[in-house]
């Protein structure tokens, strides 16, 4: 294929293109970023194929953390592109800069008005040049110099007729302007598109992508994460602290503490000097990690009392 | 191979199994495209392919596309290679002598076994897990239960150690729940072992069982299976209300409709002309269902739950039971109740079935049954039973039943078990069949399909 990308042709002032999946992780790890085996193969595979990545997974797993990531590790500029529900071309892809094209005609009006049909047509050239285009993040991305990563955040979040036209610029890395032609990718950008999974993406996208599902982490893995961000955090205390959130998690809450939230909780409870987690620690710092009134509720009866005693054991207090 | 002459880093045996993979994938009914298959090649080219976890994970990305899609090729792919390199090993006459996997059945009690597995599924040990369903197997063996088929000797095997989700010991000992998830590890172990048996026994590979049968109709962890089943049920929907249709086509103009005949002769000066017919309405029959939520029935009670849930909207009289010792309505949770999951919730919350045993007692559920509801039954209603007759040694009470049989139009029963097991154990259908109109074996949604066919349809199909 014609647009696999060449990774000599990388900038040198970028740090080298990892040739192996450990060394992806170990970049990732040293961007600040704990990968595990599957979400740093994927970030291998979207450099060396060129192949934009789709990542799902529940809120605050870390989807729009792995892209920042990757930006760091590569030394790529990072350009995201936010969606929401009517996101159009005009916020997306490209516009015209309509009250500057206005200023140039009419700046151009006063002579013309001798001048006559000669002048229009060179005007009407002028104002849908490339100086009168405002580049929104796709275009941006496409026509960067250097190469970029560009993260598509919440693709669910769009309607379908987006992600029809987000398809060209996926599978060519080209964008299409009626007035200016077509813009092809200068260099190669690393694209990631995540989604919460609130609706089934199309499959014309998903075929495009390979895709990534991120969970929860396992209890170790949380740890390390936890305290490679909280490095003064004690051992024992982190081993506690990722328990009681997985207990949490394991409740039916309407919004389950994401990873970043108990990195903020940690470092909270490192500000309050906290030696261990007890029922009292708890009730008084739960907000950093709960978020909905009825779930404030529902944890504080149910993992307050687990916490009561003396012994914490994560996941058997819950029936199922 | 047109992969292999793209990327020519690619081994063409390697190119060939990665596309009979694909195909076994696209059997199992994910969509891989070619796009996805040239994906894949590329992949292999990418990663260190002989680590068998770069490997699947490359595999994955590329090929499954979806959570469901994704727990389908782990599956898939355990298969398609489980059964590759069984496949390398009795053609390099590897295994072991039989009997010496096995050795250390002998010395466990069976008390002792069930103590241990206990112990390991409660701290999630998958190590000994695995040694100990290896233990369990033999145990078993020895005993002269099993039957060869894989399927039923894991539920029986199961079911003899007394691991049911949520339960407490039987004798009453301090409340120790297992989590359900585990228990399916553990009787994932349990397959591999008795399947490595067979084929040791055999000598011979099993044949390469479609998924779609058994893995996949009757899903048992509802977060995952949800959509799938709701996939059929939507199916079986639209299948009603154009069974509807049918039938209101065919009976069309019977009956003259007197009050509309009249008043159309009035153009006529009285003299009726035109006959208008009175239209025929879909008969909407008054549905009973009883549900057994027992745990012996565990894995196809929530694929019941969720026909059920789809029932209550296509049929306007519908009231629905569930039991395991008792009955219990729960017709107002199904109709307060839109969400699936919660309503499993409030079901195993506010059933009130009194599961004080875990045990069904079908003969005191029919004796309730006719004491307090039968009084409603009328030849118009249709009972729907779903459960496996599993008496667990507790009279049957058929009079009972045949009364219910009696005073109901017509009455079914789906059982989720295979025709084969019927009557085996301590399955009783044998006794209630006789009155039925017709029993049905349901265990994947084709099954279903045709069970529906039956009640929109009217007709019960001679078998």
């Amino acid at each position: 294929m014609s647009d696999t990308p060449n990774p000599q042709s990388a900038p040198s002032a970028l740090p080298p293109e990892p040739s192996s999946i450990a060394e992806t992780k170990s970049a990732l790890k040293a961007a600040g970023y704990l990968a595990d085996e599957s979400a740093a193969l994927v970030s291998y595979l979207a450099q060396r194929l060129g192949k934009p990545v789709l990542v799902e997974g529940p809120a605050g797993v870390g989807k729009t953390e792995l892209a920042k990531a990757i930006s760091r590790a590569s030394g790529r500029e990072l350009i995201r592109l936010q969606c929401y529900e009517g996101l159009d071309e005009a916020k997306a892809l490209y516009e015209w800069n309509y009250r500057k094209q206005l200023l140039r005609i009419q700046a151009g009006a006063a002579p013309a008005d001798t001048a006559g049909e000669g002048a229009w047509s060179s005007t009407h050239d002028e104002i849908f040049g490339e100086e009168f285009l405002l580049s929104r993040p796709l275009l941006t991305a496409i026509s960067s110099e250097t190469p970029v990563v560009l993260l598509i955040d919440e693709i669910d979040k769009t309607d379908q007729e987006f992600e029809a036209m987000l398809l060209e610029v996926l599978s060519d890395f080209q964008i299409s302007i009626p007035e200016l032609g077509r813009i092809e990718a200068r260099t190669m950008p690393i694209v990631l598109l995540t989604s919460n999974n609130s609706r089934e993406l199309t499959e014309a996208l998903k075929r495009r992508c390979l895709y990534l599902w991120l969970d929860y982490p396992s209890i170790e893995r949380e740890m390390e994460i936890v305290r490679l961000h909280a490095p003064e955090l004690d051992e024992t205390l982190g081993r506690r602290l990722v328990e009681v959130v997985h207990m949490v998690r394991e409740l039916d809450l309407k919004k389950p503490p994401s990873i970043a939230e108990s990195i903020d909780w940690a470092r909270a409870l490192l500000l309050l000097g906290a030696e261990d987690i007890d029922n009292e620690i708890f009730t008084q710092t739960m907000s950093i990690i709960i978020k909905h009134r009825t779930d404030i509720d529902l944890v504080a009866e149910r993992v307050g009392m687990s916490l009561g005693g003396e012994k914490l054991e994560a996941g058997v207090s819950e029936g199922t | 191979m047109a992969g292999a002459g793209t990327e020519p880093k690619l081994d063409p045996g390697l190119a060939t199994r990665v596309a009979e993979f694909c195909s076994e994938l696209r059997a199992e009914g994910i969509a891989v495209g070619t796009a996805e298959i040239l994906d894949a090649y590329a992949a292999m080219g990418e990663v260190p392919w002989r680590k068998r976890d770069d490997f699947r994970e490359a595999l994955a990305a590329t090929l499954a596309k979806s959570p469901e899609d994704r727990r389908l090729f782990e599956l898939v792919f355990d298969r398609f290679f489980f059964r590759a390199s069984e496949a390398e090993a009795i053609n390099r006459d590897l295994h072991d002598a039989e009997g010496e996997r096995f050795e250390g059945g002998e010395r466990l009690d069976l008390d002792e076994l069930t103590a241990a597995i206990r112990e390991a599924i409660a701290e999630g040990d998958e190590d000994a897990m695995r040694d100990l369903a290896r233990l369990a197997v033999a145990a078993f063996g020895r005993r002269g239960e099993g039957s060869g088929v894989v399927g039923v000797d894991v539920q029986r095997i199961r079911r003899s150690l007394g691991l049911q989700p949520g339960q407490s010991r039987p004798e009453g000992e301090p409340a120790e729940t297992l989590d359900r998830e585990r228990i399916r590890q553990f009787e994932a172990h349990l397959r591999r072992e008795l399947q490595q048996a067979l084929i040791e026994r055999t000598e011979k590979l099993p044949p390469a069982r479609p998924l779609a049968d058994l893995d996949r109709a009757l899903p048992t962890n509802p977060s995952q299976d949800l959509a799938s089943v709701h996939r059929a049920v939507t199916q079986l929907k639209r299948r009603l209300a154009t069974l509807g249709q049918e039938q209101r086509g065919r009976r069309r103009g019977r009956v003259v409709d007197v009050r509309r005949t009249m008043r159309a002769s009035l153009e006529t000066g009285g003299v009726p002309l035109r006959l208008s017919y009175r239209p025929k309405r879909p008969k909407r029959p008054e549905i009973y269902v009883l549900c057994d939520v027992s745990t012996s029935v565990t894995s196809s009670s929530v694929f019941f739950l969720s026909v059920l849930h789809a029932l209550h909207d296509s049929f306007r009289k519908l009231r629905s039971f569930v039991f395991i010792e008792r009955i219990s309505e729960v017709t107002d949770v199904f109709e307060q109740e839109r969400d699936f999951r919660k309503l499993s919730e409030r079901i195993s919350r506010d059933g009130g079935v009194a599961d004080v045993s875990g045990y069904t007692d079908y003969g005191r559920v029919w004796l309730e049954f006719l004491t307090e509801i039968s009084d409603d039954l009328d030849p118009r209603s249709t009972v729907i039973v779903l459960g496996d007759a599993r008496t667990n040694g507790r009279d049957p009470h058929a009079a009972a039943f045949a009364e219910l049989c009696e005073r109901a139009g017509r009455i079914f029963w789906l059982n989720p078990e295979p025709k084969l097991y019927w009557n085996y154990g301590d399955s009783v259908m044998a006794a209630y069949q006789p009155f039925l109109d017709a029993a049905f074996e349901c265990w994947t949604t084709k099954h279903l399909e045709d069970f529906v066919d039956v009640i929109a349809g009217g007709a019960v199909r001679a078998e």
